[in-house]
């Protein structure tokens, strides 16, 4: 679904992606791993085309990615949950699910997919109306995940969705991350908790210092003597 | 000083209030979506007299059309500016941008004193707007009730388009994330667009209202009055529209009974708004509906 060939990003003259390739399947979760400053921030902002990357290929659908604008990639079903939430603080709740919505204009097929974001994130039902910015931290990516899922989309990238929420939530969230992939979003997860990201994953890329050292099945990483040793021995989150 | 001439006085901060409101909520809006201060903001607010003047009197306009011509001339001036001297520079130092306004401001000035001649130039006033109605021993132009009137309407208008529509919701976004607000689908670059526009044709209804109440039109007329008027957006707290059409109320109030009750001080008119601002700035520095703080980091 997602194809991605030598991509090359360089802030200034420093590289931060070396040319990495990776795929992402449709129906699947893929996740890929990797420490602080890796470059996983980086990979997704080039395909939303917030960065552009200085070489290397990203296709979607056979489509060349390279060439759509920001604006325009959820039309065409690609939504990311980016880092930090970043949900519109002095908006409320629905009015950030419905910015989610923002390029729909079947009012009835929105009105339905509020009512399927409202059951899988219940909390967020009961707080309709209050300002987002006033939401707990794991309110805030509950609301991220349903603003995403507002798009309806067809793959969505989440940019470490755990980061800083407790093991509960995180626990929380990844169930609903497989559920939403059960009903037929495809999932680009970002991690740092590898841990938890490999437990869902279909399939998995580690991510170091701008290349990919490693790849196979979530479960096959997760019992690698390297991988345990870097990213699940001392991961206590 | 009698109760009439008192509620004369008082009707006259009214209208003049009025006026600073709605010149102050495009300042607000730009600089709630861009965090720019429009220094040209005055300077569009000039034009729009400029442009009604010559649609009544070089195109022999009815002055309704006219001013509708006006009004939409002025919106497509305000995006154009946007378009032409800040969006290259969005992704600069603000500093850049705010030198790019200062320039703009000089330049609308001075191409107006080129193209329209610098010297004054009497504003045409269609009758239903000079005739003056008598309340008991109070006389008052017809104007100073329609503006207040008209005011109170464009704000709940823009209110509801800010609150209550799909462009206000993405207006609200933009001016908290452009970048998230863009992965949303959100064209930003519309939206900043819409946004000069409404401000920019806001201040072309204050302009043409302010023009028929002093009935004079001059290139320099935008210079004091944008100065004012986000003297006011800064007292109600910038980004705050509500804020900007109290601050322009207080404004227009405190000048105007400041010189019916101390004539003596009348010469310093124009300083009140300055020290009112001075008094903002030391003690309630974020305005008076200053921006809500309610993000979580
Ligand atoms: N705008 C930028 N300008 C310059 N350097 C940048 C910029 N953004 C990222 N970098 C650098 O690129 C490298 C990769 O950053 P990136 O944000 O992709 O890391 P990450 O894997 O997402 O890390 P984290 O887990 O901390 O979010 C880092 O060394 C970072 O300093
Ligand atoms: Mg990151």
């Amino acid at each position: 679904m997602l194809n991605v060939e030598n991509l090359v990003v360089c802030y200034g003259g420093i590289e931060a992606l070396k040319g990495i390739d990776f795929n992402v399947e449709e129906g699947k979760i893929v996740t890929l791993i990797g420490a602080n400053g890796a470059g996983k921030s980086t990979t997704l902002k080039s395909i939303v085309g917030l960065v552009k990357p200085k070489n290397g290929k990203i296709s979607y659908l056979n489509k060349n990615l390279l060439n759509v604008e920001t604006k325009n990639m959820v039309k065409e079903g690609i939504v990311l949950v980016p880092e930090g939430r970043r949900v519109f603080p002095d908006l409320t709740v629905l009015e950030n699910l419905k910015i989610g919505a923002f390029v729909r204009k079947d009012e009835n097929k929105i009105k339905e997919d509020l009512e399927w974001v409202y059951s899988l994130f219940p909390r967020l039902k009961e707080r309709t109306w209050q300002l987002a910015g006033t939401l707990s931290g794991g309110e805030q990516q509950m609301l991220a995940v349903g603003r995403a899922l507002m798009a309806r989309p067809k793959l969505m990238m989440m940019d470490e969705p755990s980061l800083g929420l407790a093991p509960l939530i995180v626990k929380e969230i990844f169930e609903i991350i497989k559920e939403i992939n059960k009903q037929g979003v495809t999932i680009l997860l970002i991690e740092q908790n590898a841990n938890a990201a490999l437990h869902i994953a279909d399939y998995a890329y580690v991510l170091e210092t701008g290349k990919i050292t490693m790849q196979g099945k979530g479960k096959e990483l997760l019992e690698d003597e390297n991988v345990k040793k870097a990213y699940l021995g001392q991961n206590t989150k | 000083m009698t109760l009439e001439l008192f509620l004369q006085h008082f009707a006259n901060g009214i209208s003049l209030g009025s006026l600073y409101a709605l010149i102050a909520i495009g300042y607000t809006m730009v600089y709630g979506i861009l965090r720019l201060i429009n220094f040209a903001h005055g300077d569009i607010f000039m034009m729009a007299t400029y442009f009604a003047f010559f649609g009544v009197l070089t195109f022999n306009m009815p002055w309704y059309i006219s001013f509708i011509v006006a009004i939409i001339l002025t919106g497509l001036l305000g995006i154009g500016v946007e378009k032409a001297a800040y969006r290259p520079l969005r992704n600069s130092p603000k500093i850049s941008i705010l030198i790019s306004a200062i320039g703009v401001s000089y330049l609308l000035e001075n191409l107006s004193i080129v193209l329209f001649d610098g010297r004054p130039k009497p504003f045409p006033t269609p009758n239903i707007f000079a005739d003056v109605i008598n309340i008991g021993n109070i006389s008052i132009q017809r104007l100073t009730f329609i503006i207040p009137v008209v005011t109170i309407i464009l704000l709940f208008l823009l209110l509801f388009l800010v609150n209550n529509t799909k462009s206000g919701m993405a207006m609200r976004a933009v001016s908290k994330d452009q970048e998230t607000a863009q992965l949303m689908g959100v064209d930003v670059n519309s939206t900043i667009s819409f946004t000069f526009g409404i401000g920019s044709m806001l201040a072309a209804i204050g302009g043409l209202m302010w023009a028929l109440k002093f009935p004079q039109i001059q290139p320099l007329m935008g210079v004091m009055p944008g100065l004012k008027c986000f003297i006011a957006a800064v007292i109600g707290g910038i980004g705050n529209i509500k804020g900007a059409v109290i601050g322009g109320f207080l404004l227009g109030i405190g000048e105007i009974l400041l010189v019916a009750f101390l004539p003596s001080l009348s010469g310093y008119r124009d300083a009140f708004a300055f020290i009112l601002l001075i008094l903002i700035l030391l003690f309630k520095p974020t305005g008076i509906m200053g921006e809500k703080i309610a993000e979580k980091v």
